[in-house]
């Protein structure tokens, strides 16, 4: 669909922890004092400042990369060293041997590459740090907001087995999980709030902090127009204090235009480049590992066609959906950003021209090929409005281009095309 | 017979932009009986419409048309001065939510909403809002709902479609198109196809639509067509089990899809291990539903159940 207003970003925009807590404290939502740095000697002069606020000694390390399991991940350098270290030297030693074990860690950290669950073999280069100051934890729990699909309104879920990740607890101790749906009017009632606190085991002092912090972080979520914030831990220290010990967040895409604080936040090193390229085009591109190429109109044709080259023995290298309305340069940016990957060895078109007209299309496919100068085998697969023209356009090209019939043909010739 | 929409339909345009005009015009084209257009700003003026019929849609029509639409100040009042109880949302996306609780509120007995890329915490408003009211709202970010040969509202291209026996739902553009094709190909030909977009918050859901299709006395078949993300399609499955007295074929897209990346539709991610193709798959195969194993099957997949 083309509509009379800019072409959005359609994936939703994560951010980093440090980030999270910036926006959170900006709320008024509470959370550890901690300092982002970026070399050793920011990480040293942080340490100071940070252990004299608070009295205690104690600091944590820990490494800012999207991707989630930093503290059980390692690094690709320095297998020994986890993400996120604990420095506990400036309980004997006080803040000077504090400040010597940082300057270790950060040293061991920055620019090398750390490889946890999310990350994948390859890793992710940290370049950048939070420091932040130990707390006293009495008890580790779980909060976050995100949409009930089910529903389709937000909820605030909970649970006492925080530093758990929600998955396992949903699978192994369901009861566990806490529930409460915000009404999309009224927000998160009060005695939502008291009834979660209470579910979470909260008295005293802790409960009042409780449910103030429920309430902050419901409403912040909503405010802006979070698609997840996740909390794991949400930590109790020993006096009662409430706090956000870590923060997952990511924010809903087609709402980021009235967020501009949240859309600087963008990382585009957290980002894959080709998708980051084919979103300036229109084009909404994931690279896959697979080595045939796939350029569909619509998402779920495109979908559908991944499904396909794998049911006839391939592996789709990308999704790739040019949208209702992909012109010569669309098309032509999208063979680029398809043929830039090395391992595609051929590539499939697959087009069902409604709106838009398959001799447009073959016209597209045409020009970009004869601009690119494409090298590798190339199948065409049009359906519906001026089929006939759009295949004579191809068939006259003079290009090494192979009609198919169907989807099902298309698949297997390319993927016959590729392999001999 | 058919459900939703029929020849007597009458449709009135929120949001007359470039997009609003291009896709009234091809509805103008099929035989929609398009009455009016709502623009806060415009109102009093005439938008005119001309240009040649293809012959593809509403029977017994003349080989070209032209077609006066009088654009109102707010769906209330185009709704009085033109008698439409339905609407097309061509509005753009941070608007859209708003124009769609004003035919609500209106008491429109269905709104269209094509527009792709609203908010989600707008579609939660909404949706609470219109569920307290009259009207059903199918989509966002759908192609429409068109019955061959009567009525065609939204962005698909009506050539494709032929008045037929079986009814279509589907939470992809294009696939539908793939499936309304081969159905046209194979013979059977479509009662209604409904398009109920892709997005995690829709108005209009497989159940609703199954439901109206299990009434309706001129569809012998339903297909339909999910994708990953969600759990609609098991829901719909549990719901085909209890209540459903007609054949059904269907087809999922996304077997191959990565979890936690979203396919281009906001709704088609798999997260918590939740939504995968595999799961729905066999939700719906132990329903009784035939489940094309590739989208080139989905029209033998219909014959295939229709035998039964």
């Amino acid at each position: 669909m083309v509509f009379d207003w800019p072409a959005q970003r359609r994936t939703n925009l994560k951010i980093h922890e440090f980030q999270a807590k910036e926006l959170m404290k900006a709320h008024g939502i509470p959370v550890p004092e901690g300092r982002a740095v970026t070399s050793v000697a920011g990480a040293i002069n942080a340490v100071g400042p940070l252990v004299e606020a608070s009295g205690n000694p104690v600091v944590v390390v820990k490494s800012q990369i999207h991707a989630g399991g930093r503290g059980k991940g390692r690094f690709k350098e320095d297998p020994e060293l986890g993400g996120v270290t604990v420095v506990l030297d400036g309980i004997e030693g006080g803040v000077e041997a504090a400040k010597t074990k940082v300057a270790q860690l950060a040293g061991r950290m920055l620019g090398n590459t750390l490889v946890t669950v999310q990350t994948g073999e390859s890793g992710k280069q940290v370049n950048r740090l939070y420091v932040e100051q130990g707390i006293d934890i009495e008890t580790e729990l779980y909060l976050s907001v995100l949409l009930d699909r089910g529903s389709s309104r937000n909820i605030v879920m909970a649970s006492t087995e925080g530093g758990t990740e929600i998955e396992t607890v949903a699978e192994e101790t369901p009861e566990k999980i806490l529930k409460a749906e915000i009404d999309p009017g009224l927000g998160l009632l009060d005695f939502q709030a008291r009834d979660l606190a209470f579910g979470l085991g909260l008295e005293g002092v802790a409960f009042k902090n409780g449910v103030r912090f429920i309430k902050a972080l419901t409403a912040f979520a909503v405010d802006l127009d979070a698609d997840l914030v996740e909390i794991n831990p949400l930590v109790v220290a020993k006096d009662g204090s409430v706090m956000a010990l870590d923060g997952k967040m990511s924010f809903e895409a087609n709402a980021l235009y009235r967020h501009p604080e949240v859309q600087d936040m963008r990382d585009l090193s957290e980002e894959n480049a080709a998708e980051i390229e084919a979103s300036g085009y229109g084009l909404s591109f994931i690279k896959l590992d697979g080595t045939i190429g796939c350029m569909v109109n619509g998402a779920g044709l495109a979908m559908a066609t991944m499904d396909i080259i794998k049911y006839v023995g391939g592996e789709p290298a990308n999704f790739l959906d040019v949208g209702g309305g992909a012109d010569k340069d669309q098309v032509a940016a999208a063979f680029k950003i398809i043929t830039r990957d090395p391992n595609v060895t051929g590539i499939f078109v697959n087009i069902f021209g409604g709106i838009m007209k398959c001799d447009t299309i073959a016209q597209g496919v045409v020009d970009a090929v004869s601009e690119v100068g494409l090298e590798m085998p190339l199948v065409v697969r049009l359906e519906g409005t001026n089929v006939e023209l759009g295949k004579q356009i191809l068939d006259e090209s003079g290009l090494n281009i192979l009609s198919a019939s169907d989807m099902k043909d298309g698949a297997q010739k390319i993927l016959e095309a590729t392999q001999t | 017979m058919s459900v939703l929409i029929n020849k007597d339909t009458r449709v009135i345009v929120q949001g007359m932009g470039k997009t609003g005009r291009f896709h009234t015009d091809k509805a103008i084209a099929y035989g929609t009986q398009m009455v009016g257009a709502v623009h806060p700003s415009r109102a009093g003026q005439i938008e005119v419409f001309d240009g040649e019929t293809d012959h593809s849609g509403v029977p017994g029509r003349g080989d070209s048309y032209r077609v006066e639409i009088p654009i109102f100040r707010t769906v209330r009042e185009a709704m009085a001065a033109t008698g439409a109880t339905v609407s097309v949302v061509y509005v753009p996306p941070p608007f859209a939510a708003d124009a769609i609780m004003e035919g609500a509120d209106a008491g429109l007995d269905l709104i269209v909403c094509v527009t792709e890329g609203i908010p989600v915490a707008d579609m939660v408003k909404a949706k609470s809002y219109i569920q307290s009211h009259h009207g059903r709202l199918v989509g966002p970010n759908c192609p429409g709902v068109i019955t061959p040969g009567q009525c065609k509202i939204g962005i698909m291209p009506g050539y494709i479609h032929e008045e037929g026996r079986v009814g279509v739902v589907s939470r992809s553009g294009t696939l539908t198109y793939e499936a309304v094709h081969q159905l046209t190909q194979v013979g059977l030909g479509q009662t209604t196809a409904i398009g109920i977009g892709g997005d995690p918050v829709n108005g209009t859901d497989f159940i609703d639509c199954l439901k109206l299709f299990n009434d309706d006395p001129a569809t012998e078949g339903v297909i339909m067509i999910g994708e990953i993300g969600g759990t609609a399609e098991e829901e719909a499955a549990a719901w085909i089990t209890a209540n459903m007295t007609k054949p059904v074929a269907g087809f999922i897209a996304g077997t191959t899809a990565p979890a936690g990346k979203r396919m281009g539709h906001a709704g088609a991610i798999i997260s918590g291990g939740k939504g995968t193709a595999a799961d729905k798959i066999s939700a719906l195969k132990a329903a009784g539903v035939v489940v094309a194993p590739t989208p080139t099957d989905m029209g033998a997949a219909m014959l295939e159940a229709m035998a039964d």
